[in-house]
C-alpha cells in the first residue's frame, strides 16, 4: 500500500461520500488511489468551485466537505473557498498535492507555500512529511474541522509522501494536546442569565449561525414560546427559528426588517445565541442596545467580549446551553412589548411594487410561494441575496446557505451543487446575481454531467447591483465600474452547456415559468429573470451607524458617506 | 538609543506550544493582524522536548491584548497561554553591550559594571563587550550608564519569565 491508498482508505473510514476535486501533477498518486475507491469524485471546472461545493455540501448536511487539488495554482485557487468556510465556521478538508520534500522551499515547479499562504484562513493546517503520519493527520483534521466551532483544515501532501510506501497503522491515536473543546455549560452562568431574563420586560432573542450549527432549533422554539420573546435572526441564523412563526421578526441588521431593527433600539435585554455581534448588525457599538442587558452564548471563547461587553455570558454549545436555560426561565409578560412590535410590523412591512417592470423581490417571493418554502436555498452575494433573505422565509436549519462573513461572490451556484449531492431528495435553488454567477458559471458542466436538478435563478439587473446602490445613495450616482451591459444571453449560455433554461421578462409570467422550472428534475435548469435595472434594497442601516439611522425608503436628500466597512 | 522596554502598556505572555515547524508563524500572525508590535520574543524547548515555551512581550492596549490572548489560546498548537503582566514572576534577560572604551575610561566602566554585577566577555584596546543579566529595569539602567561612552552594539535576549512558587507559568 502507498500513502495515497492509505489516505483514501482513511477517507472511506470517515464516511466520505464525495471528493470535490481537480487534478494535476503533484496529486496524481491520490487521484490514482481514488480510481479503486467507492468514494465518488466530483470533478469541478475550477478549484474555487470545488471548494464552494464542499462548503455547500457541509452546510447542507453538517459533515465535512472534502476538496482535493494539485499544488501551486490548484492550491491557491482554493483560498477564497477556505476563507469563505473559515468566516462562516464551515467544516471542510482541503487536501493539496505538493512538490516532493527534497525540493520544498526551492521554488520547484508548481511549488506554492500553501501552508503559509492559507494560515490566516484555516482552523488548522498540516504539511505532511512522513507517509506513515497520513492516517493520524487525517483523523485529527476531521476531528478539528467538525468539533467545537467548526472550520476548514488544510492538509498539504508532497508527492513523494503520497507515492511513498505506507507501513503505519490505519487507526492511529490522535495527538492534539492543545485542542480544546468547551465542555458542559457552566450552570452558574446559565443561572445568571436566567435571572436577568426573568426580570426582563422587553427581551429580544438574536439567533446566529451557531444556533444552526448546534441544531438548537427545537429547544430555541420552546424557549421563545415559553418566554413569549420575539426572535430575530442574522443572515446566517436563518432557519434556526421558523421565520413564519408569529414570534419571528425575520432578519436583523443592515438590510433586516424595520421592526427587528426597531426592536433592537427598544429592547431591555438581548440574548445572542451563536451570533458574534457582527458589524452588519451593530454598526455603531457606542449606540448599540444602550441600556439593555446584553447576554451572549457562544462556543468560541474568543467571541466573548470581542465586540460587545456583556452582562452575562456562557461559553458552550448553543443547544446544550438553551436546554439548561429553558429549565430556569419563567414565562414573561411580554404582551405590551409584542403589541409595540406588531404595530411596527404593520406600519413598516417589507414591501415592493409589483408594477413598473419585473422586480427581483416579486420573483423571489413567488419562488417561495410556488415551492411552499420547501427548498434548500443557496445565494450569491449582493442585492438578490438580501432580497432572498427578506422574501424567501426559512423555517428549518440547514436550508439557507449563504456566504455571510466573507460575502463571496461566486459562492451560490457551486454551493448548490454540493448541497444537492448532500441532499439528493431535496429541492435546491441557487439564487444568484448576474455578476456573481459569472464568476463560477463554468460549473454548469459539473451540474449537467452529474444530472443534478439544481434550479439556478439568475436575477439579472445588468449591474453589480449592490455596489450601484451604494454609489447611487452615497456617491451622487457616479456609477463607476458597476455596469454589466454586455452580459451573455443566459438562456443560450445554459443551452450551450446542455442545461435546460427558462426566461422571465414580465411579472405575469413569473408563476407559470417558476412552476415549470420547479417541475423539471432531469438535470439542472436555469431561470433567467430579467429584472428592472435600478432598484434598491430597503430597509437599510448605513454601515457604521446604529439601527436608529435606518431608512425604509429612498431618501429625498443626499446621504452622508458611510463610516463603517463596506 | 536603547528601545525602552518598560512602557506602561507592555504585556508579557507566556505560551506553551507544540515544538513543531510553523507554530511560531501562527502565533506571530495573531499579533501582526491586529497591529501589535512584538517587542521581544524568546522561544526555547521546555524540559519535555515535545513542547516549547514562548515568552512574548508586546506593546498595546489591554482590550486588543485580551483578544490576542484568546486567539492565541485557541490555536490548535497552543497548549496554554498565560498573561503575566501583573503577576508575581521572576523575570530575567541578558544583554551583551559593546562599548567604546579607551584605556583612560576603563576603570570607570568596570566600576559601573561591578555595580550591576555584570562581566566583561571581550576586551580590545578600543572596546569591551559586557554582559549583564537581570530584570528589564536593571538592563535599561546599565545601558543608560554606559551610553555616554558610546555603545557600538547592543543585543538583548528579551525577557524570560517564570511564575513564583507553586503557580504554573
Ligand atoms: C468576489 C467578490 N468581489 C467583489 C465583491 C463586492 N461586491 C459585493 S456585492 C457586489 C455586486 C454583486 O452584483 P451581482 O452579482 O450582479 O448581484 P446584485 O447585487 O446585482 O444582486 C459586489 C461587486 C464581492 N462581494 N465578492
Amino acid at each position: 500500500m502507498n500513502g495515497a491508498e492509505a489516505l483514501i482508505k482513511c477517507l472511506e473510514k470517515e464516511g466520505v461520500e464525495y471528493i470535490f476535486g481537480y487534478s494535476g501533477g503533484n496529486v496524481i498518486p491520490i487521484f490514482d488511489a481514488i480510481y479503486d475507491s467507492k468514494i465518488k469524485l466530483i470533478l469541478s471546472r475550477h478549484e474555487q468551485g470545488a471548494s464552494h461545493m464542499a462548503d455547500g455540501y457541509a452546510r447542507a448536511c453538517g459533515k465535512p466537505g472534502v476538496v482535493l487539488v494539485t499544488s501551486g495554482p490548484g492550491a491557491t485557487n482554493t483560498i477564497t473557498g477556505l476563507f469563505t468556510a473559515h468566516m462562516d465556521s464551515v467544516p471542510m478538508i482541503v487536501i493539496s498535492g505538493q512538490t516532493i520534500t527534497p525540493l520544498l522551499g526551492k521554488d520547484a515547479f508548481q511549488e506554492a507555500d500553501i501552508f503559509g499562504i492559507s494560515m490566516p484562513c484555516v482552523k488548522h493546517s498540516y504539511l505532511v512529511r512522513q507517509t506513515n503520519d497520513l492516517p493520524r493527520v487525517l483523523k485529527e483534521a476531521f476531528h478539528i474541522a467538525a468539533t467545537g466551532r467548526p472550520g476548514p483544515v488544510l492538509i498539504d501532501i508532497p508527492k513523494n509522501i503520497s507515492a511513498g510506501p505506507f507501513e503505519g497503522s490505519l487507526d492511529p491515536e490522535m495527538d492534539l494536546p492543545g485542542y480544546k473543546i468547551p465542555g458542559p455549560v457552566p450552570k452558574a452562568d446559565i443561572l445568571k442569565m436566567a435571572d436577568l431574563i426573568n426580570r426582563s420586560e422587553r427581551p429580544l432573542l438574536l439567533v446566529g449561525h451557531g444556533a444552526v450549527i448546534s441544531r438548537a432549533g427545537s429547544v430555541l422554539r420552546q424557549l421563545a414560546e415559553k418566554l413569549q420573546a420575539p426572535v430575530t435572526n442574522t443572515l446566517l441564523g436563518k432557519g434556526a427559528f421558523p421565520e413564519t412563526h408569529p414570534l419571528s421578526l425575520g432578519m436583523i441588521g443592515m438590510h433586516g426588517t424595520a421592526y427587528s431593527n426597531m426592536a433592537l433600539t427598544r429592547c431591555d435585554l438581548i440574548l445572542s445565541i451563536g451570533s458574534r455581534w457582527d458589524d452588519r448588525i451593530n454598526g455603531d457599538n457606542a449606540q448599540f442596545c444602550v441600556g439593555a442587558k446584553k447576554l451572549h452564548i457562544d462556543i468560541d471563547p474568543a467571541e466573548i467580549n470581542k465586540i460587545v461587553r456583556c452582562d452575562a455570558v456562557c461559553i458552550g454549545d448553543a443547544r446544550l446551553a438553551l436546554e439548561e436555560l429553558l429549565k430556569h426561565v419563567v414565562p414573561l409578560n411580554t404582551k405590551p412589548w409584542l403589541r409595540e412590535i406588531a404595530a411596527n410590523r404593520r406600519k413598516f412591512p417589507l414591501k415592493y411594487k409589483k408594477q413598473g417592470g419585473l422586480k427581483a423581490q416579486h420573483v423571489i417571493e413567488s419562488a417561495w410561494e410556488v415551492t411552499g418554502g420547501k427548498a434548500i436555498v443557496t445565494t450569491d452575494v449582493g442585492q438578490h441575496q438580501m432580497w432572498a433573505a427578506q422574501f424567501f422565509l426559512t423555517d428549518e436549519c440547514d436550508t439557507w446557505l449563504s456566504s455571510g462573513g466573507a460575502g463571496t461572490m461566486g459562492f451560490g451556484f457551486p454551493a448548490a451543487i454540493g448541497a444537492q449531492l448532500a441532499k439528493p431528495g431535496s429541492r435546491v435553488i441557487a439564487i444568484v446575481g448576474d455578476g456573481g454567477f459569472q464568476m463560477t458559471l463554468c460549473e454548469l458542466s459539473t451540474a449537467a454531467i452529474n444530472k443534478l436538478p439544481v434550479k439556478i435563478l439568475v436575477i439579472d439587473n445588468k449591474f453589480l447591483g449592490m455596489v450601484r446602490q451604494w454609489q447611487e445613495l452615497f456617491f451622487d450616482n457616479r456609477l463607476s465600474g458597476v455596469d454589466l451591459e454586455g452580459n451573455p444571453d443566459f438562456v443560450k449560455l445554459a443551452e450551450a452547456y446542455g442545461v435546460k433554461a427558462f426566461r422571465i421578462r414580465r411579472a405575469a409570467d413569473i408563476r407559470k415559468v417558476l412552476a415549470k422550472a420547479m417541475a423539471y428534475n432531469e438535470g439542472p435548469c436555469l431561470i433567467h429573470a430579467e429584472v428592472v435595472k435600478e432598484d434598491n434594497v430597503f430597509p437599510m442601516v448605513p454601515a457604521g451607524r446604529s439601527a436608529h439611522h435606518m431608512i425604509v425608503e429612498r431618501p429625498k436628500t443626499k446621504m452622508e458617506k458611510p463610516t463603517g466597512g463596506t | 538609543m536603547s528601545t525602552l522596554l518598560t512602557s506602561p502598556n507592555l504585556h508579557t505572555l507566556s505560551v506553551y506550544v507544540n515544538n513543531k515547524p510553523g507554530v511560531l508563524v501562527r502565533v506571530a500572525h495573531v499579533f501582526a493582524r491586529r497591529g501589535f508590535n512584538i517587542e521581544s520574543l524568546v522561544v526555547s524547548p521546555t524540559a519535555d522536548g515535545r513542547y516549547s515555551r514562548m515568552t512574548v512581550t508586546a506593546d498595546g492596549d489591554g482590550e486588543t491584548l485580551e483578544q490576542i490572548f484568546k486567539q492565541v489560546s485557541k490555536l490548535v498548537d497552543v497548549l496554554h497561554a498565560t498573561e503575566h503582566t501583573h503577576q508575581e514572576v521572576v523575570e530575567k534577560e541578558l544583554a551583551l553591550i559593546k562599548v567604546r572604551v579607551a584605556e583612560a575610561q576603563r576603570t570607570e566602566v568596570l566600576q559601573i559594571l561591578a555595580h550591576f554585577k555584570g562581566a566583561t566577555v571581550d576586551f580590545t584596546p578600543q572596546s569591551v563587550i559586557v554582559q549583564v543579566t537581570g530584570n528589564t529595569e536593571k538592563i535599561e539602567a546599565c545601558v543608560g550608564m554606559l551610553e555616554k561612552y558610546g555603545i557600538i552594539e547592543l543585543v538583548r535576549t528579551g525577557k524570560v519569565i517564570m511564575a513564583r512558587g507553586e503557580t504554573e507559568t
